[in-house]
């Protein structure tokens, strides 16, 4: 099968730091894969390059065989990328109705013209997407509390408005920056099973990074390595598990010492504070 | 940890936030002496022959002391309120005092040219240096008596002090509301009401007590509650009538107050009209444009070259002909600044944008485009939008204020369509988080540049309106100050929200033009009054349903924002 995304050689540097250093990366349609690694292993930095944020460097990033990396992050969504943050990034005083007609944006064609006269075709597309937005605050079990401010919407739901802020725009490849940051077990047992369904139901490839290696372990069918800007292995959880460069890199005594790696690798940080980003 | 008896340094200690609120109340009375507001308020009588204006403002002073240092006072019992008034009172009156004693001994006048023998015969009942301690024994009265109704119960209190303001305001404004009511039935009242300038002692007395008793009968306060429990289907039926009757009072209201108030409410009327053009590139896409004066600028000029009979006339069209043009203008020219500024964040934006409206001044007044702007002569002879003979009903300025009144409400439904369209919601997730909405596949330069036409076409529309109200054109109309008016009546008023632009306007546009005798110090009051707003009621005085929800419970927004969502509000500047 032809990989959906494929970097080749990415290199991005900030002056003097390499943050990420001629990484390959392939992912095949309908796939969960992790990006695991210790902080600043540059998880965050390939996941903004593939969104657009960073220019690269060097190498070639493709998106469906159509090089991406020169693209703006408005056209990268537009090609189908879609993404959420480590830290929620919610428009905290538009409500959670709002927040999900935003992510519809794309596929919305009303000009300006046409919402102030309020053409029969505006007309109808703003229903249409209204009843969308609601369906995914269905979803995501907020209905009837569209109208709510984001922020003032518990975390996890602020994390699931999120993802389906990023789903509304109808993206063929969904990319998850911690998904269960700052979430207690119950909780990160809830998102984890949210995103299968998320491939499940909706048939979305989804790229994710995380620090929870209970989540990374059961659910991704791919896991790629970095440390230093470094990809070092690549491969099932399994074979992640069981591979001696990852433990002395990353794992280290917590997965020997639990076997299983069902261990967090590391204490999970508080979410930083807000606008850190 | 508490003492049966405090030491006696620990009791006179308690007792310094009360002296400390006194002398501050005294430095902002013989401040509002030296500047000048004292005197040149005391020619306008809020009672005739009885109170003036600038006593008013000097007995504010004293007794804003005593009613703060009484709600200070140590103990909290009712003679410890009293004595902590009247010490308030006289401490801030006793300021004056020095100022009066002071002056007798040194010329002060070579410094504070008001410092004049008219203010310390004011201070002193015209005793001179004989009756200095005047200004203490009035600080202390006031000060107690301020301090005596801090302590009465609310059921009397409210009634007290909104006859007490009420007489201000009716007195404020008797000299507006006594000369169309002369012309009316209502000419006996009048006359009873109001002298010349300012109430009559009995209509003082009237307007107190019947404002007091009309508070006291059931305040403004019960009658908001009362309206509030009434069933849905009542209060919209009570709200028809109701906005009938505001519409034909805004619809009359420059044809019986005359030209002279036409034209302020005209004038109103233009700034409402940008204000809501501000609200969309401000309010919704949160980009703060100074320049806004430059856009309305283009509409002035362009309706002045298109229309004038004059020296610098090209086309000699009519007002109605021109406007298309210039508002066609002033959005291209918006479009021209804005592609390579929009790329710019925030504050950055801001000064880029202010430079641009002052190029722009400077550019219409220069000696390079004289020959075709006119420069500092401007361009004369704009011909009014309706042509009609003096006299008629819609001579002046009444049909601009027609005319700006309707062009904002087309401004308004623009605004309202628009902000619950795609754009609209693509501009508030612009003004919240630029990154975030990118990544949703906003175009960031056309979003924004979008709101940045819409607004220039606004304010060239103002400009156009502008020119039909003056019926010239200089470059010297084109201040900065009319973009620093714009937004700040714009947050005044409540970012986002069009009813608060309307109230913006008139407190910050109408209420100065009225007061034009006292336009030296309107800078003075306009920075008091944005302080006193920013500290007190930052989200403007009517502010949008969202931005109040988000401020109305802040704790909780904490609680539910410590995930680190971005910015809690929008740029707030």
């Amino acid at each position: 099968m032809a990989a959906l995304l494929e970097a080749k050689g990415v290199t991005k540097r900030f002056g003097g730091l390499v943050a990420v250093r001629e990484l390959d990366f392939e992912m095949e349609p309908g796939a969960i894969a992790s990006v695991i690694g210790p902080n600043g292993a540059g998880k965050t930095t390939f996941f903004n390059c593939v969104s657009g944020f960073f220019r690269i460097d060097e190498g070639t990033i493709t998106f469906d065989g159509v090089p991406s990396h020169h693209l703006r992050p408005d056209e990268i969504s537009h090609i189908g990328i879609s993404r959420t943050y480590q830290n929620v990034r919610l428009f905290p005083t538009m409500t959670a109705l709002e927040n999900i007609l935003v992510g519809e944006h794309q596929n919305l064609r009303a000009t300006w013209l046409g919402a102030v006269i309020g053409t029969r075709r505006q007309r109808a597309e703003e229903v249409g997407a209204l009843e969308e937005a609601r369906r995914l605050l269905d979803f995501i079990g907020l209905r009837g509390q569209g109208d709510i401010l984001a922020a003032k919407l518990p975390y996890g739901d602020q994390r699931r408005l999120e993802m389906v802020r990023a789903l509304a725009g109808k993206p063929r490849l969904l990319l998850l920056d911690e998904p269960t940051a700052g979430m207690n077990p119950a909780e990160t047992g809830t998102m984890t099973e949210f995103i299968r369904r998320l491939r499940g139901e909706l048939g979305i490839t989804i790229l994710l990074i995380e620090h929870e290696m209970r989540v990374v372990m059961g659910i991704s069918d791919r896991i790629t390595v970095l440390d230093y800007g470094v990809k070092i292995a690549e491969g099932t959880p399994r074979e992640i598990q069981g591979d001696a460069r990852v433990i002395e890199a990353y794992l280290g005594r917590a997965a020997s010492a639990g076997g299983g790696g069902a261990q967090p690798a590391q204490p999970e940080a508080a979410p930083p504070p807000a606008g850190a980003s | 940890m508490t003492h049966e008896q405090p030491a006696p340094q620990a009791r006179i200690r308690t007792w310094f936030p009360v002296v400390r609120i006194g002398l501050l109340g005294g430095v902002v009375a013989v401040y509002l002496c030296l500047v000048g507001i004292v005197t040149t308020f005391n020619e306008r009588p809020l009672i005739a022959g009885v109170l003036s204006l600038g006593e008013a403002s000097l007995l504010l002073a004293w007794i804003g002391a005593g009613y703060l240092a009484a709600r200070r006072a140590p103990g909290g019992t009712r003679p410890a309120e009293v004595a902590a008034g009247g010490l308030a009172g006289g401490l801030a009156g006793s300021l004056a005092t020095l100022l009066v004693l002071v002056g007798s001994v040194v010329d002060l006048r070579s410094v504070f040219i008001h410092a004049s023998p008219e203010l310390y015969d004011l201070l002193t009942f015209g005793l001179g240096v004989a009756g200095s301690w005047i200004p203490i024994a009035v600080g202390a009265l006031v000060g107690a008596i301020a301090a005596v109704v801090v302590a009465l119960p609310d059921s009397l209190r409210r009634p007290l002090i909104g006859g007490f303001t009420a007489v201000v305001v009716m007195g404020l404004f008797a000299g507006l509301l006594r000369t169309p009511m002369l012309t009316s039935p209502l000419s006996g009242l009048a006359r009873f009401l109001f002298a010349p300038d300012g109430l009559t002692v009995a209509g003082a007395v009237l307007v107190f007590v019947g404002v007091a008793a009309a508070v006291a009968i059931r305040g403004p306060l019960t009658a908001r509650r009362r309206y509030d429990a009434l069933p849905d289907r009542t209060r919209r039926a009570l709200l028809v009538p109701a906005l009938l009757v505001m519409s034909l009072v805004v619809l009359l209201f420059p044809i019986s107050f005359g030209p002279f108030l036409a034209q302020v409410v005209a004038i109103v009327a233009i700034y409402i009209l940008m204000g809501f053009g501000m609200n969309i590139t401000l309010g919704l896409a949160g980009l703060l444009d100074l320049g806004f004066v430059a856009f309305f600028a283009v509409g002035a000029y362009t309706v002045g070259l298109l229309t004038s009979t004059g020296e610098f006339g090209l086309a000699g069209w009519s007002w109605w002909a021109a406007v298309p043009f210039a508002v066609l203008f002033a959005m291209a020219f918006a479009a021209f600044l804005g592609l390579p500024i929009l790329r710019i964040r925030g504050d950055y934006l801001a000064i880029a944008t202010l430079g641009f409206g002052e190029i722009v001044r400077i550019l219409a007044g220069s000696d390079l485009l004289k020959a075709w702007l006119g420069g500092p002569q401007g361009i004369l002879g704009i011909p009014k939008p309706i042509d009609v003979p003096p006299g008629h009903l819609l001579a002046g300025p009444v049909q601009i204020y027609y005319i700006a009144l309707a062009c904002a409400a087309m401004v308004a439904f623009v605004a309202w369509r628009l902000r619950a369209s795609r754009l609209g919601r693509s501009w508030m997730a612009v003004r919240e988080d630029e990154d975030v909405a990118e990544a949703l596949g906003v175009n960031l330069v056309q979003t924004k540049l979008l709101a940045y036409m819409l607004g220039g076409a606004f304010a060239g529309l103002a400009g156009a309106i502008f020119a039909g109200l003056v019926g010239s054109i200089f470059a010297s109309s084109m201040q900065l100050f009319v973009s620093i008016n714009v937004v700040a009546l714009v947050v005044v008023g409540g970012m986002g929200s069009n009813p608060g632009v309307v109230v913006g306007a008139i407190f910050l546009i109408g209420l100065p033009e009225l007061f034009r005798e006292f336009s030296e110090y309107r800078f003075l009051f306009y920075g008091v009054a944005l302080i006193a707003m920013m500290l007190y009621r930052p989200a403007g005085l009517l502010p949008s349903r969202i931005v109040k929800r988000e401020l109305s419970s802040p704790e909780e927004l904490e609680a539910t924002a410590e995930g680190g969502t971005s910015s809690p509000r929008p740029a707030a500047s």
